[in-house]
């Protein structure tokens, strides 16, 4: 092995570059290891270098899962492409491997002739049969199929921060820049970002910001001046639209969706929540904006951060709850109270592999059918799915719009692969972003609880405090107009219709429904949320063999799109994908009386291409 | 319908009268406790369309249909969840929850605590009547042990919660009680609660005359309240009876004590409450069945509310970081320009 080199030396010859179109990497260690963190590192280099890119961070639920274990493994595949790219990729074209059991739980999914970049000195014997291994792979020819890199990373790294006082646990955590720095110059990506990145997280510690770079540097230089790396890789930029860029991930993208409409409604926000996986980030990340008249309330349950959220959008707040599937089934009595209320309230559900904890650092799409119509008796809400990290955004401020304008919970379902996942975004001007006109009621004259807008039948929002306009709200039965308590068999009938109804009409308030490919044909594939992505590049890459495939994504689940009844009978079979057994299958099926079919998958991973096209393939030839 | 915010207001018991019928079953305590909040808030000087009264489900969560402010009846045990939105956003509002012991105690057990933990500035009016009215007549946690019902036909199997000690135990900052036929002492009990910046509690003590008939007779019965009332008075020795002739102090083994006045005992001897200290507090809350029941308040302290902390944090970030800036929050971290 060539890993032990004393003074690396200068480089004989010149590296051969070689252009690569499309590279998936993934990084994987121990839990504790920083892999999510050298993943996020790498991604935001390479989105500054101007190529697309899609990732999928892969952790378990353990917070520091024993070491070395198969089941302590924590991943992050970044997808980056000098074309426009949908997914974080099939199969990783290179593993950076700081353990055996990491290399023992991603080889599996490694491309033939693919890289293996491993730190020797996790190779040993006790983690080697903690994962598995009877010999040492890096050393027993079983990987010959593949390029190996081994480099001892951990020495290396200690090395490369010698003299700053350091002991040597403190010290080996900088491993995993050294291994982001090797990969940020065999990939020829920057690494000035990440220096910003660590100078700005560890502001407090100089040492650490020191150890840090050094690692990062000394990974990179290795790259530069070992023999072994032979060829250095490069991927142009994409050319993606024109415009100002940054890397997002979904969760920050919902966090500032929430905060550009409540200023642009010129309403202050409050967010009430419980922490949970994978929505917390939201929580944090708003709670940071305090200075945009946030309130951020961590509330004592699940039950009561939508309370409190409730209580202030009585009081004239943007009332917003962030939280996901488990959390979800506790809100669905105060959904059901701001249904009879006619208040608007905001429920973010970033869903989780379940059911009950299920797998929480795992994505899914099974709160569906709990959003559209898990509460008692009659309650319609709107909901909503974005489709992309960077689109969280739009549906994010869409679902305050939607709120506030009919007087209703809106229900936005983003899913855990979204909230990690980022992309580059194309950061939107302020100016651009529509104004939300929200009134408040203060005219006394004429004035009843439940009158209603006769376009929207939205009633008025009161604000407590609104002299002449005292007036009482509650669960119980409202006569219309009045806001009466009533028990009138007649009158309830018409609430529950009038409700209905209200929500019936945000179908008329919502964009026409792109179809992807020909606007009729063979087969329609239909999704919905986090699986967007997947069913681009799937439904793409079947269509340029020449065949008869389109693609329709849903972003309005409740009421669903006005044209896409039209839509599906211009196809001769219809697919709907989806990350649950087929609850957009019913729904589609029970609205639309068409038999379609389903894809379906319920792993706590997002669809491969290369299985939804094999699905759609077959189809295609029945 | 309109109220004029004139500066000196003139506002009757009418005025906090709404146009809907009480529907409480004659006879009712809560009659007694809806009249007399509403004799009180003119005395106030709050507009009405100030004030908010914030109910859970249950006979006393009725209570915001019949009064003319801003009412909201909201879910099951969720009141105080949901008035902690509304106060904390709109600090200047005056809100009052309403519950019961079903309510705040059993389903609702876990919203109060925190929001007496946190010190939202919020008014709570517990009406205990020892039973559920609403569902007709079930045990309640404050029934007492062994109590026979539709649900318990052979007892109850449940022990008790006090809710003073809840309150205490969840360290609220005005803890009291007090009695719905009382009415002048209900009236300076909500007087003081209004007066208290911070959560105030208020056990009161409430007759359900069709489901629990005389559960607190002892204390409420013209021939027998003055041996079972301790009227406690802030700097005042604890003294009760017929002719003010009993006192408490505290024993030898640091246990309350109950000794007659005279015969060389004399009030100096006596505790004397202090609604600060949170021991005397304490004893009061666990005084047991041979004891007369404390009324009135039990502890009255300061600390930060959180409504002021939580608009405290806004200004001061606005003052550190300036205004929010949309555009710049947008932009933030590693940006490129793609032409």
């Amino acid at each position: 092995m060539t890993t032990h080199i004393e003074t690396p030396p200068r480089p004989q010859v010149p590296k051969r570059h070689e252009e690569l179109d499309e590279v998936v990497i993934r990084f994987a260690g121990d839990s504790g290891d920083g892999m999510q963190l050298a993943g996020m590192q790498f991604s935001n280099e390479t989105a500054v270098a101007g190529t697309d890119l899609a990732t999928l961070p892969d952790f378990p639920a353990e917070i520091r899962a024993p070491a070395g274990t198969l089941f302590g493994v924590s991943g992050f595949q970044v997808n980056f492409s000098s074309h426009d790219i949908f997914t974080p990729g099939d199969n990783p074209d290179v593993l950076v491997m700081m353990n055996p059991a990491a290399l023992k739980v991603n080889l599996r999914d490694l491309k033939p002739g693919g890289i293996i970049i491993a730190d020797t000195a996790e190779f040993t014997e006790n983690n080697l049969k903690k994962a598995g291994f009877a010999t040492n792979p890096l050393e027993d020819g079983s990987l010959t199929k593949y390029q190996l890199f081994p480099v001892d990373i951990t020495q290396m790294t200690l090395r490369a921060v010698e003299g700053l006082n350091l002991n040597t646990k403190v010290a080996s955590r900088c491993k995993n820049f050294y291994a982001l720095g090797l990969t940020s110059w065999l990939f020829t990506r920057p690494i000035d970002p990440t220096i910003r990145w660590i100078e700005g997280r560890f502001k407090k510690t100089p040492e650490l910001v020191d150890a840090n770079i050094r690692a990062l540097k000394a990974g990179y230089h290795f790259g530069e001046t070992a023999e072994m790396f032979a060829v250095q890789y490069e991927v142009k930029p994409a050319r993606l639209a024109p415009g100002k860029y940054r890397n997002i991930t979904g969760n920050s993208a919902t966090a500032l969706g929430f905060i550009a409409a409540a200023e642009r409604a010129g309403v202050p926000l409050f967010l009430g929540s419980y922490p949970i996986t994978p929505a917390s980030d939201i929580l944090h990340e708003v709670a940071s904006y305090k200075n945009f008249n946030v309130y951020t309330f961590q509330a004592e349950d699940e039950i009561a951060a939508v309370g409190s959220a409730l209580g202030a959008a009585y009081g004239g707040a943007i009332g917003i709850c962030t939280t996901s599937g488990p959390g979800m089934l506790l809100k669905q009595e105060m959904i059901n109270l701001a249904v009879m209320v006619e208040l608007p309230l905001i429920i973010a559900d970033i869903q989780r592999a379940g059911p009950s904890t299920g797998m929480p650092t795992k994505t899914e799409q099974a709160d569906l059918l709990m959003a559209i119509y898990g509460r008692a008796s009659e309650s319609p809400v709107v909901v909503l799915a974005p489709a992309t990290p960077g689109e969280c955004f739009f549906m994010a401020f869409e679902a305050v719009r939607l709120a506030a304008k009919y007087m209703v919970p809106v229900i936005y379902m983003s899913d855990g692969y979204l909230a990690n996942g980022a992309e580059p975004w194309k950061i939107p001007k302020v100016s651009e972003l529509p104004q939300i006109d929200v009134q408040f009621r203060t005219s006394p004259e004429g004035f009843q609880p439940y009158l209603r807008d006769p376009e929207t039948l939205a009633r008025a929002w009161v604000k407590p405090g609104t002299p002449g306009l005292e007036h009482r709200i509650g669960g119980l039965a409202k006569e219309d107009v009045t806001g009466h308590v009533s028990y009138d068999p007649i009158n309830n009938e018409k609430m529950v219709r009038l409700r209905a109804e209200k929500v019936a009409r945000v179908a008329m308030d919502i964009p026409r429904t792109d179809v992807h490919g020909d606007p009729s044909g063979k087969l329609l594939v239909i999704g919905w949320g986090s699986t967007y992505g997947a069913l681009v590049e799937a439904t793409e890459r079947v269509r340029a063999q020449g065949k008869s495939v389109s693609h329709v994504h849903l972003r309005y689940l409740n009421p669903l799109p006005p044209d896409l009844k039209e839509i599906i009978h211009r196809f001769e079979t219809v697919l709907v994908a989806e990350l649950n057994t087929g609850q957009l299958l019913k729904i589609i099926r029970a609205e639309y009386l068409v038999d379609a079919k389903g894809m379906n998958k319920i792993q706590g991973y997002p669809f491969k291409v290369g299985e939804l096209m094999q699905k759609i393939q077959e189809l295609l030839e029945e | 319908m309109s109220q004029a915010a004139t500066p000196t207001l003139k506002l009757t018991r009418k005025d906090f009268m709404s146009d809907q019928e009480v529907r409480w079953c004659p006879g009712c305590g809560d009659y007694a406790i809806l009249a007399q909040m509403q004799k009180v808030l003119p005395e106030l000087g709050i507009p009405r369309d100030q004030l908010v009264f914030v109910s859970g489900i249950g006979c006393a969560s009725r209570f915001p249909y019949y009064m003319n402010t801003y009412g909201f009846h909201t879910i099951h045990g969720r009141a105080p969840a949901i008035a902690t939105g509304l106060k904390i956003s709109r600090p200047e509002l005056h809100v009052w929850v309403v519950t019961g012991d079903g309510d705040g105690l059993s389903i609702g057990g876990n919203h109060l605590i925190h929001a007496l933990r946190r010190n939202v500035d919020i008014k709570i009016l517990l009406f205990n009547n020892r039973i559920y009215g609403l569902t007709k007549g079930q045990y309640s946690p404050t029934s007492e042990l062994g109590k026979v019902t539709k649900s318990t036909p052979f007892g109850s199997l449940d022990y008790p919660i006090n809710p003073i000690e809840i309150a205490l135990g969840a360290e609220a900052t005005f803890v009291a009680r007090s009695v719905d036929v009382e009415t002048k002492h209900l009236q300076e009990t909500l007087k003081r609660a209004h007066e208290h910046k911070g959560s105030a509690f208020i056990e009161i003590l409430q007759n359900c005359n069709v489901f629990n008939d005389r559960a607190w007779e002892p204390i409420t019965d013209r021939a027998t309240k003055a041996d079972h009332q301790l009227v406690l008075e802030q700097g005042k020795p604890l003294v009760f009876g017929k002719n003010r002739e009993k006192g408490i102090r505290l024993g030898k083994d640091m246990n309350p004590e109950i000794v007659t006045l005279g015969d060389g005992v004399d009030a100096s001897q006596l505790l004397v409450h202090d609604e600060s200290n949170p021991s005397m507090a304490y004893i009061l809350s666990r005084l047991g069945p041979q004891f007369p029941t404390p009324i009135g308040v039990f502890r009255a302290v300061k600390r930060m509310t959180y409504d002021e902390g939580a608009n405290a944090q806004i200004e001061s970030a606005k003052k550190r970081l300036g205004p929010g800036d949309l555009e710049a929050i947008l932009n933030r971290g590693d940006t490129w320009v793609v032409k």
